[in-house]
């Protein structure tokens, strides 16, 4: 492989990595804080993408873009009642009945895609999505290079009101210690849901900036479920900046490895990283403390 | 109505739930039509991978998300030895069986001895099926994503039967065959400490009880009856390809009956399996008389995954357990009376 295809690969998995990231710290969040395993969490991204189809479809015809914050608060919404009406209430306290409980949901979300928008894929048109731009020997999409600038603001917003907001304290006291948390007076119950809620808001932003260069079908969940857990377990779990460079490492690999094998044995690169992660080091490449 | 009346109504309302349920794998024995037949194998043959999930999954507390992965190597092996070797494959069978126990051994002494429990070894085993599915995509002796036809040649040294009730037979076979194991499990020596382990693996380890090597061991069990799974499904239907063989929707089929019919008890696969068949034949039909539904399929599988939901919720040992604890609520006034 020449230097300048290699360089190419790495700058465009960089670019996807930027979305990883996105759906990555959704899932690190709900698993920081919850200590579950969010197995819905890629039929719920492919759920935000077909809301981001039909609001651009007419009669609506919104711009992916413009409808970021529509999808955002919708996702919120979706996510904090989830958790109230199903999640919260159906696994009893129990970590792994949560599990098999975001299971049942990824089932059910899947099939009523299937159901209901059949299994055909769908694409967005929107008149930048050929737009390149020359970025030293590779050529870049324009919609990559917006979606990964704004998955990074996204993710840097996220930090900042974790750090500086009154519920990103309360949640980050909830994360620490529970029980702690509920003698000085934090709704710890409303919390969980809070974050859930912000988690699958995290998907909503990267509904919106996948749309205009990806296409969505009911089975699309699939391929970002595995990817989402690889990111979580290699950066740490729970660790925002593990979610963040474990994504962009993992955009990269899954390009060069592309690249280098094909399309299809390069996708083995992803679970053979999650299971040599596990097996090697459980707290993740990044997360030092357990 | 007191909680103990609630309780003895619900039991009656799922008795005559369940009773004509118990007909679903034997109707084959009373109506000989194809419909029957091909019903009460898949109902059956379920029962069956779905036992040998149980017996990792619910015997010994180690919940799996990846058992498609030795489903898809019993048909792989048996179909690569047949096919493109010329191999007997009643010969390949049993290859096929030590091939599934062994990815079983090795799958379950790395990560058992890495320490991963609970949602992490779940994820794990999810990841191994992945790699299955993704290697058998790509290296050739597999023959990719088209898939590996078997020649279709019904003679019984075959392995292939011209009256499919003979594979009925075979699956009832497995079927005994299975429930035999669980109920040895539920009576031995190992079964005890495989139920201390799912219990409390901490405790059970301060009593002297080797985990490491009691849970590698019942999922190489597990692994090798799944994997003789795997051999008749693609002696059946003569066709295997990676993304039926390594589905996870095969390993959440094996999941799912065993959870609805009651986790790690000896014939809750079999009352689960025999729920999700009629649910899905109720289902077709009733989806299939709408003309608005093109396609029923979906609907039951979002059914599947609503009951998965409510039997986690609200009961947690499945069907089975409601039987189970009216008893011991029985038990316990009894106790009281005396």
């Amino acid at each position: 492989m020449s230097l300048d295809i290699l360089l190419a690969g790495i700058v465009n998995g960089l670019l996807i990595g930027g979305i990883y990231v996105l759906v990555a710290v959704g899932l690190t969040l709900i698993y920081g804080v919850l200590h579950i395993i969010n197995f819905a969490h890629g039929s719920l991204l492919m759920a935000a993408m077909y809301a981001v189809y039909f609001l651009w479809r007419r009669p609506i015809g919104l711009d992916p873009y413009l409808a970021l914050p529509i999808v955002i608060g919708g996702a919120f919404a979706g996510g904090y009642l989830l958790y109230r009406l199903v999640i919260g209430r159906m696994s009893h306290g129990k970590d792994e009945n949560i599990l098999l409980i975001t299971l049942g949901l990824s089932i059910v979300i899947d099939n009523a895609a299937l159901f209901f928008f059949t299994g055909d894929t769908q694409t967005i048109e929107v008149p930048y999505a050929g737009r390149l731009i020359e970025f030293g020997s590779a050529l870049l999409a324009l919609p990559k290079l917006v979606s990964f600038g704004a998955a990074l603001l996204i993710c840097l917003l996220l930090g900042l009101y974790m750090r500086f907001t009154d519920m990103g304290k309360a949640i980050r006291a909830v994360a620490k210690e529970r029980q702690g948390a509920r003698l000085v007076g934090i709704d710890v119950e409303h919390i969980f849901a809070v974050s859930y809620g912000i988690g699958i808001a995290c998907l909503g932003a990267a509904a919106c900036l996948l749309m205009p260069s990806f296409y969505v079908s009911p089975s699309s969940g699939h391929a970002f479920v595995l990817v989402a857990f690889t990111i979580v377990v290699l950066g740490g779990m729970g660790s925002f900046v593990g979610a963040l460079l474990g994504g962009l490492l993992i955009g990269i690999v899954e390009s060069v490895g592309g690249l280098q094998f094909g399309e299809q044995l390069g996708q083995i690169g992803i679970p053979l990283i999650f299971i040599l992660v596990l097996l090697l080091r459980p707290t993740g490449l990044f997360g030092g403390r357990t | 109505m007191s909680g103990r009346q609630s309780i003895g109504v619900a039991a009656c309302v799922l008795a005559a739930v369940l009773l004509p349920l118990l007909f679903a794998g034997p109707a084959p024995l009373i109506v000989r039509s194809n419909y029957a037949v091909n019903f009460g194998f898949l109902v059956l043959f379920t029962a069956f991978i779905g036992q040998s999930w149980n017996l990792a999954g619910g015997f010994a507390g180690q919940t799996s998300f990846g058992h498609a992965a030795f489903f898809g190597i019993g048909a792989y092996v048996s179909s690569i030895l047949h096919v493109s070797h010329g191999w007997n494959p009643w010969l390949a069978w049993p290859v096929a069986i030590a091939a599934g126990g062994l990815v079983g051994c090795f799958m379950g002494v790395l990560s058992f001895r890495a320490g991963l429990r609970g949602s992490y070894f779940a994820l794990i085993t999810l990841a191994f099926a992945e790699v299955f599915r993704i290697g058998a995509n790509s290296v050739p002796f597999t023959r990719g994503g088209l898939g590996m036809l078997i020649r279709a040649d019904p003679r019984a040294a075959n392995f292939q039967f011209r009256d499919p009730i003979w594979f009925y037979y075979l699956a009832l076979a497995l079927c005994c065959l299975s429930l035999a194991i669980a109920w040895w499990l539920t009576r031995s020596r190992f079964g005890a400490r495989l139920a201390a382990i799912r219990e409390n693996e901490d405790a059970a380890s301060a009593l002297g009880i080797d985990a490491f090597r009691e849970k590698v061991k019942v999922l190489t069990l597990s692994g090798a009856m799944c994997a003789a799974g795997g051999t008749v499904y693609a002696q059946k239907y003569l066709y295997i390809d990676p993304s039926l063989a390594f589905s996870v929707d095969k390993s959440v089929e094996m999941l799912l009956v065993t959870m609805i019919g009651g986790i790690g008890t000896i014939f809750g696969p079999l009352v689960g399996a025999s729920v999700i068949g009629v649910l899905g034949e109720v289902t077709r039909e009733l989806g299939g008389s709408i003309p608005a539904v093109k396609n029923a399929q979906p609907l039951s599988v979002i059914l599947y995954g609503i009951v998965l939901v409510i039997i986690i919720g609200y009961m947690p040992n499945g069907l089975l357990g409601l039987f189970r604890r009216r008893r011991a609520l029985r038990q316990a006034a009894t106790a009281n009376a005396s």
